[in-house]
């Protein structure tokens, strides 16, 4: 709530303005942040839960070793793992050949530079903040459980979805909001597999701060995206926790 | 394994039909081992490419085998003083962290005093805000606090800050299950409470501390966003990385990564292994 520039110095004056700027000027990137993370949490999601559950439950012994492949990545400094999919989606790279051929990606087409790429990105960096908890909440089920729900009479599929899926949520929802909350701030994956026209709000901030100093503009909006996150994790822990308290009066 | 599968040629279709039956059982199986190298392909090509001989200075296409940026790891100016800005910092701010954040740790568990809530929900904020926000507010708090320069300190202070967090929450997962019954035996065989803390209490929270303090050293060495914001002029690794990315990082940076990733899992692996040894002779 500071205005001035830089070379005047900066006095604080309740500036309200700032706000209202932040959000006319740069509501576009604050959608795409929220739609990005959000796309890359549900994705995540889906593909991280039935390794959760494998590990969970057929990993035996090798459960430690397999959790271990699974933070991996994080051995590997943020930077250099994102660069590494730079180098993998490249123009020239092999995964857009091959995707050229199946004729999924048109001929003169590229990955690098699209939206599709900075959710793959983000998709793949918080992917061991999903799976962590996920696995965490399915291996504490007592598989006596799933077997009592089969002895009586539920399918395979219904015992998953009445018994072992319900029991699961707490990791659901931890995974979800580990993935989620750096998903939506996230900048690095934007700058080096998007182009502008996929910059998120963690962009602007970045470079409202480091590259033109505009230090009230890009605190206002910090504080809107912060406030936002907060609002989303009040309405997902009501929603999730409702649900829960249905699920159980069933 | 080729001469086999000629041999087999007119069985082949039973062969595609028995790997059919077995990946249609083993459906998950099948996926998780698919999931796996997916989460390994970057770090496959990290590896790779710290071996790639590019023409020029862009390391993005395979144009040869080479030792040679590993043999000339420090070769791109500025990159060997990054490193070790990078350890020197990770080094003194996951001590000072993790020193605070046993006593900080010990304080919540032990004792109700007037603001347990309030710290407890302090040290949690830090872990649930996006990087951005806390690297844009500590930029914004030092942009105020004129006397402390940019560089070394700031990067510093900010480190020990969201270290702080993660040291507090390790140490008191394992004060949490700890007997107090063994410090009490000490005071009864008339040790004071120096001593009991030194040889009961300490030894026994040592895996919990020393647990801390690897994960502070990592997550220091690796922050990129917070440092980024609070480093002025100073260049740490990461903020190497991300200078030479724009202009195309040299193979040396994946030399580093390499070398980071094999130091971090090979000591992982061995406590890994050694556990489940145990787990084996128990």
């Amino acid at each position: 709530m500071q205005s001035g520039n830089i070379d005047f110095g900066y006095a604080f004056t309740w500036a309200w303005g700032n706000y209202w700027t932040a959000i006319r000027d740069y509501r576009p990137q604050f959608i795409r942040s929220i739609e990005y993370a959000g796309i890359a949490t549900v994705i995540a999601l889906v593909v991280s839960y039935p390794v959760a559950y494998w590990i969970a439950f057929r990993g035996g012994r090798w459960k430690n070793l397999l959790l271990l492949v699974i933070i991996a990545p994080f051995f590997v400094t943020y930077l250099i793992r994102t660069l590494a999919w730079e180098t993998i989606l490249a123009d020239h790279g092999f995964v857009v050949h091959t995707l050229q051929n199946l004729h999924l990606v048109s001929s003169g087409g590229r990955l690098l530079a699209t939206g599709t790429a900075v959710v793959a990105g983000i998709t793949y960096n918080f992917l061991p903040f999903m799976a962590l908890p996920l696995y965490v909440s399915l291996e504490q089920i007592d598989p006596r459980l799933i077997e009592a729900a089969e002895d009586l009479y539920a399918n395979k599929i219904r015992a998953f979805l009445r018994v072992t899926f319900p029991l699961s949520l707490p990791g659901v929802v931890a995974g979800t909001l580990l993935t989620f909350i750096p998903a939506a701030g996230d900048f690095i994956n934007a700058q080096l597999l998007g182009g502008p026209q996929n910059h998120m709000i963690g962009n602007v901030i970045q470079s409202k701060f480091l590259e033109l100093s505009d230090y009230p503009a890009a605190a206002s909006m910090s504080f809107i995206l912060m406030g936002a996150i907060l609002a989303f994790v009040a309405i997902y822990a009501l929603v999730v926790g409702t649900e829960q308290l249905t699920g159980t009066a069933l | 394994m080729s001469a086999v599968a000629a041999e087999r040629a007119p069985a082949k279709r039973s062969v595609a039909a028995s790997i059919w039956r077995f990946v249609r059982r083993h459906v998950l199986t099948v996926y998780s081992l698919l999931f796996f190298i997916y989460l390994l392909l970057p770090i496959a090509v990290v590896v790779l490419f710290s071996f790639n001989n590019p023409p020029g200075k862009f390391n993005y296409t395979w144009s040869g085998f080479t030792w040679n940026n590993w043999r000339y790891w420090n070769g791109p100016p500025g990159i060997q003083s990054a490193i070790f800005l990078s350890l020197q910092i990770a080094l003194i701010a996951s001590l000072v962290a993790t020193a605070l954040g046993a006593m900080i740790a010990l304080a919540l568990v032990r004792y109700r005093f007037r603001f347990r809530a309030a710290t407890n929900i302090l040290i949690f904020l830090p872990l649930s805000t996006p990087e951005i926000v806390l690297g844009a507010s500590l930029l914004t708090l030092f942009l105020n606090f004129t006397f402390v320069p940019f560089g070394r300190v700031t990067i510093l202070i900010a480190h020990v800050m969201f270290c702080v967090s993660f040291a507090v929450v390790t140490v008191k997962a394992r004060l949490i299950g700890f007997d107090r019954h063994l410090e009490e035996a000490a005071m009864d065989l008339g040790a004071n409470e120096l001593k009991t803390f030194q040889k009961v209490t300490l030894p026994l929270i040592m895996p919990a501390v020393l647990a801390a303090f690897l994960l502070c050293f990592a997550i220091s060495v690796d922050d990129f966003v917070v440092t980024y914001f609070v480093a002025g002029s100073s260049v740490t690794f990461p903020v190497y990385v991300w200078g030479a990315a724009r202009v195309g990082a040299p193979a040396q940076v994946n030399v580093i990564g390499t070398a980071i990733f094999l130091i971090a899992i090979s000591g992982a692996l061995a406590n890994v292994l050694i556990q489940m040894r145990r787990e084996k002779h128990a």
